[in-house]
């Protein structure tokens, strides 16, 4: 600690010394990039479009900076109260920028105020504080080597906040805590200061009270991170982030890695580039091995076009409709580089008709009959998509197939979420469907199972198109055997429009593995 | 409960068109819109004709000449949901003779509804619960609506799964936030949550109560129901004495147990009679544990408006709309007609009728100024009876609102509001996004009937869409914005109020007289589809076997 010695002389403060003073500039400095960071992070995973984002979140910084430094001459008299007490905001303004930015993302028409207003505060107050610093070290160094000194460690605090944010912060902290952490360094910084200038201050009890609450609710804050964002995304923004769109269905968001890349649905990861072949492999074919004829087939869910992929691989298949409620992920699956490369296009082939509409309205109104129907919808996680797992869905569908023809259902993972998996089964079954359950091993989700049915008792041929990577007619009929922890379930009861069980069970089977 | 009647305050005071207050209900509703008055949506008052309703009052009509005499072997005055179900009970025993009169232009009564790009939308009745127990009537039309699809092999009726009301069922705006079921567990004491246990196990208790005739303590219709002494003392109560007496004080559970009351009946918990204010919650099947709220709903986009129309297909050609019947005598001696004198509104005439039977399915207090005798000497019962005075909204949204919390369910309750809140309209029928209709309750249960009454039909569409929205606004800030049209019906007598003493009121042994009939739910029964239904049933089968029809009766018990 800054142990301020030297001899004052009759009526002037005793002299600083710099060193402590140029530490402070260094953790002001991270500080207040962490924090421009953590904005620019932010908007562009709110918002999408990262290059605009970041250059805008720059922009506006560094000429806050600039407004703040202007601000400084105004600065009469108190230098170093006016010092602490804009330590003291920045860390409250900063440490809880992340959380703010989070709760005012939900407001469309609060967003952009809040969001740049955050923005201009901490460049501002930042910017004011240098000018201050320099101010009191006046008269103690020469002042070439002042202006050179104060500089050189503003730098470098922004070089060391500008490695470890995206290489420890951001991986380790995510974004909450360590906009919260930086916070907390800012009233550290705060009380320090109190002590360095203790001689100047004036009376410091009202200063350490400020710096005190400030502290304790950039704690509380700390300790209640996780809830304060409440979203599974947080652990995504380790990752760069290519899309990010809210739609008036759902938030899509797709993350790259050194591994390939992802799309989240509402937080929620739908495949990994790494491994979704193994996932939609398994969702496909075994349909097609089971069903006499695929000429028409019908995929709802599915928007991606990696499960229309695998069908295209069955030249028999005169006719695909693909149902997806949201034009905006069907146009990323038709027209985005990353998608078009994964799914070669798939969307695009003549064979393929697109409809963007509610699954459930669609099929009541859809006059055709299938021969296949693989259903992709998300996870049961809310009632909006648990109606897509009903008997009443089910029965819906069965009326659109042809008697011979046969069903495909993600059911989610038999080992996370084992009677939920089995409530599929029991429901499809109540439909008068017969059922045929089987599972694979995707690793980005574990243990992934799916459900086939038919009005017939459903046999399932050796029969698989050349050139997969995950199944084979040797590996076939042992998908279809579950292990004591995801064997069957009898007692299980029936998903219903009017009883949805089904999200309720899921909901609490996943809880235990968060 | 200050910010009980504060809200309540509010919103009679825009109705009451106290220019301040209602200005200020404006200027909240319209969030920041410039000018106060104007609302930035269309909309307007629809029906009901009160004003030819209230042509019954002066008796002029009654010195105007018929131009016409017509005959007709029953007629139906009222096409309500009793005099619908008389002509569907005359139409299934192949019985044709009849003809049913109403002075609106559509039939349904407080079951109408309307429909527009969006959806269909009821404006009044609009669910039916699954029947607790055996109902051939009821389980007639319920199949042929296609709600009741099968049997299962103990005999039990099985329902269309996309007809019974799709979960979530309801939610309950409460502090800042929406949250799931209608009882406000958040917050709640542990004396709270007591007493709700408490509650709900005498309510299942008497749920599962017969008495010594094999009768239930709380039938639907109520005139099956037990009369042991014990259960008919209820009726000397109101509702709050017994949650007094019974030790409830809860103010959590007082709010539910009222908010029973204002939903059914229209009445506060000091304005209804204790045997109806138990039977809102025990006439329901029992549930299977103490948090579970076992009965199920039969619901439509269109509310009961979807029964309305299937019942109304039994009088297609028979249906007089536009016909106002403003005098019905009695046949003086037997063999003699029952003759009706009808206002057809279209064409400004008054024609004659002359009928073997007549069922007046009209609620008391308009067959009170109808039928002769009752005109010339007041019917005791009726210095006991009261109507509800309701405003029923339609808002039609360009998209959903934006919320936090449990997401948008069938109803949708305000804790701190007079009002019963929102019911979606396009909840069963399917889409999660975008564009939709919510109809929205409000009875007047704080006041004396017609003082409010006189409120309502004085409000203007301003006033009365003002009022709505400043109700609305403290969950949906963004309503304004989105509401593309808002029309209001005002009910000025929308259902009879249970008070205590109602069913024992002597309007319970009223008895047909000189060919003519009562049907309707407002004798001693309470306002629910099932009792409009058993009226219009039983008065159509007294009808058919005093023709000497051969019928298997269809009615309740």
């Amino acid at each position: 600690m800054g142990n301020g010695e030297g001899s004052a002389g009759p009526g002037a403060a005793p002299a600083l010394r710099p060193g402590p003073v140029y530490l402070a500039v260094l953790l002001i400095a991270s500080c207040g990039l962490v924090y421009e960071l953590v904005a620019g992070t932010l908007a562009s995973y709110l918002l999408g479009d990262s290059v605009t984002q970041f250059s805008l979140v720059i922009g506006v910084y560094l000429s806050s900076l600039g407004l703040g430094a202007f601000l400084s001459r105004y600065v009469e008299r108190g230098v170093a109260r006016r010092f602490v007490e804009a330590e003291i905001a920045v860390a409250l303004v900063g440490g809880l920028s992340a959380p703010m930015l989070f709760f005012a993302f939900s407001s469309p028409r609060w967003f952009p105020p809040v969001f740049y207003g955050v923005i201009v505060a901490i460049g501002a107050l930042v910017g004011l504080e240098i000018p201050l610093l320099m101010r009191l070290l006046k008269g103690t160094v020469i002042f070439r080597d002042l202006v050179a000194q104060v500089l050189t460690f503003d730098y470098l605090g922004s070089l060391a906040a500008s490695i470890l944010f995206p290489l420890v912060l951001l991986p380790r902290l995510g974004l909450t805590r360590t906009s919260v952490l930086f916070g907390l360094l800012n009233a550290a910084v705060a009380f320090w200061s109190i002590r360095l200038f203790r001689d100047r201050v004036g009376p410091p009890g009202g200063l350490f009270a400020r710096a005190g609450i400030v502290t304790a609710i950039l704690l509380a804050a700390f300790v209640v991170a996780d809830r304060l964002t409440a979203v599974a995304e947080e652990n995504q923004y380790a990752d760069e982030v290519v899309v990010a769109r809210t739609t008036p269905y759902q938030r899509i968001v797709v993350t790259r890695n050194r591994a390939g890349f992802q799309l989240f649905l509402n937080g929620h990861l739908q495949f990994s580039s790494v491994d979704e072949y193994r996932y939609h492999e398994a969702l496909v074919h075994p349909a097609f091995a089971a069903a006499p004829r695929a000429r028409r087939v019908a995929v709802l869910g599915g928007g991606d076009g990696l499960a229309v992929r695998e069908i295209l691989k069955h030249p028999e298949v005169e006719s695909v409709t693909l149902v997806d409620l949201d034009p905006a992920m069907t146009h990323l699956a038709t027209t985005h580089p990353l998608f078009l490369a994964l799914n070669g296009g798939s969307l695009r082939s003549p064979k393929v008709r697109v409809v963007n509409e509610d699954a459930m309205i669609w099929i009541e109104k859809e006059p055709d009959l299938f021969d296949v129907v693989l259903i992709d919808f998300p996870d049961p996680t809310s009632y909006a998509v648990g109606k897509l797992y009903t008997s009443r869905f089910y029965s819906l569908v069965k009326r659109k197939l042809d008697p011979e023809g046969v069903v495909c259902v993600q059911s989610t993972s038999p080992l996370f979420a084992r009677r939920s998996f089995w409530i599929v089964d029991a429901t499809l079954r109540a439909a008068g469907f017969s059922t045929r359950p089987y599972h694979i091993a995707v690793p980005s989700f574990g243990d992934w199972g799916f459900i086939l049915a038919s009005a017939k008792p459903v046999e399932v041929r050796p029969r698989l198109p050349e050139g997969l990577r995950a199944l084979s007619t040797e590996l076939l009929p042992s998908l279809f055997v579950f292990g004591p922890d995801v064997a069957r379930i009898d007692d299980v009861p029936v998903n219903r429009l009017n009883d949805q069980v089904l999200v309720r069970t899921y909901e609490g089977e996943w809880k235990r593995f968060d | 409960m200050e910010a009980l009647r504060l809200s309540r305050r509010d919103a009679i005071a825009s109705l009451a068109g106290l220019p301040a207050l209602s200005a200020l209900a404006a200027a909240l509703s319209a969030c920041g819109k410039k000018d106060i008055r104007g609302l930035p949506f269309d909309g307007r008052i629809v029906g009901p004709d009160v004003a030819r309703g209230h042509l019954l009052r002066t008796g002029d009509l009654l010195s105007r000449p018929a131009v016409r005499t017509e005959r007709v072997g029953t007629a139906i005055v009222g096409a309500g949901i009793s005099g619908l179900s008389a002509a569907w009970r005359f139409a299934r025993a192949l019985d044709t003779d009849f003809r049913v009169y109403d002075l609106e232009e559509a039939a349904g009564g407080t079951a109408i509804s309307g429909a527009n790009d969006v959806s269909a939308f009821p404006w009044g009745a609009h669910y039916v619960p699954v029947p607790a127990s055996p109902n051939r009537a009821l389980e007639a039309v319920l199949e042929e609506a296609g709600a009741l699809i099968g049997r299962d092999a103990s005999g039990a009726p099985e329902w269309a799964e996309e007809m019974l009301c799709r979960e979530p069922e309801e939610r309950l705006f409460f502090g800042y936030t929406w949250r799931p079921g209608l009882y406000p567990r958040d917050g709640a004491s542990h004396d709270d949550l007591v007493q709700l246990a408490r509650f709900q196990r005498e309510m299942n208790v008497l749920a599962a109560r017969k008495d010594s005739k094999g009768r239930r303590a709380f039938a639907i219709p109520t005139r099956l129901s037990s009369d042991d002494a014990d259960l008919a003392a209820l009726d000397r109560i109101t509702m709050a004495e017994w949650m007094r007496t019974r030790g409830y004080t809860s103010p959590r559970l007082l709010w539910l147990a009222e908010y029973g009351c204002r939903d059914d009946f229209g009445t506060n918990l000091e304005g209804t009679s204790a045997w109806a204010g138990v039977h809102y919650h025990a006439s329901r099947l029992p549930g299977e544990d103490d948090d579970e709220d076992a009965s199920e709903f039969l619901t439509w986009p269109e509310g009961n408006g979807r029964l309305v129309a299937l019942l109304a297909k039994s009088a297609a050609g028979r249906l007089s709309a536009s016909s106002l019947v403003f005098d019905v005598v009695p046949a003086p001696k037997p063999g003699a007609p029952v003759r009706l004198r009808v206002l057809d509104a279209a064409r400004n005439e008054v024609v004659a009728v002359e009928a073997r039977h007549a069922i007046l399915a009209l609620p008391k207090f308009a067959a009170a100024r109808v039928f002769a005798p009752w005109r010339a000497a007041p019917p005791a019962f009726l210095a006991d009876m009261s109507w509800a005075p309701w405003l029923v909204a339609n808002l039609t949204l360009a998209a959903r609102p934006e919320e936090k919390g449990f997401p948008l369910a069938w109803d949708n309750v305000l804790h701190d509001s007079r009002s019963l809140g929102y019911v979606v309209a396009t909840h069963q029928s399917g889409p999660e996004h975008g564009p939709t209709v919510f109809t929205y309750y409000q009875p007047f249960t704080d006041e004396a009937p017609a003082a409010a009454r006189a409120k309502l039909l004085g409000a203007s569409w301003e006033d009365l869409a003002s009022a709505v929205l400043a109700d609305l606004s403290k969950a949906h800030r963004d309503l304004p914005d989105l509401i593309t049209r808002l029309d209001v019906v005002r009910w000025g007598h929308a259902m009879a109020r249970p008070t205590p003493g109602f069913l024992s009121n002597s309007v319970r042994h009223l008895a047909p007289s000189g060919g003519v009939h009562f049907a309707h739910a407002d004798s001693a029964s309470l306002p629910l589809f099932e009792e409009a239904q058993d009226a219009g049933v039983r008065a159509a089968e007294a009808i058919l076997a005093a023709r000497g029809v051969r019928f298997a009766s269809l009615a309740a018990g």
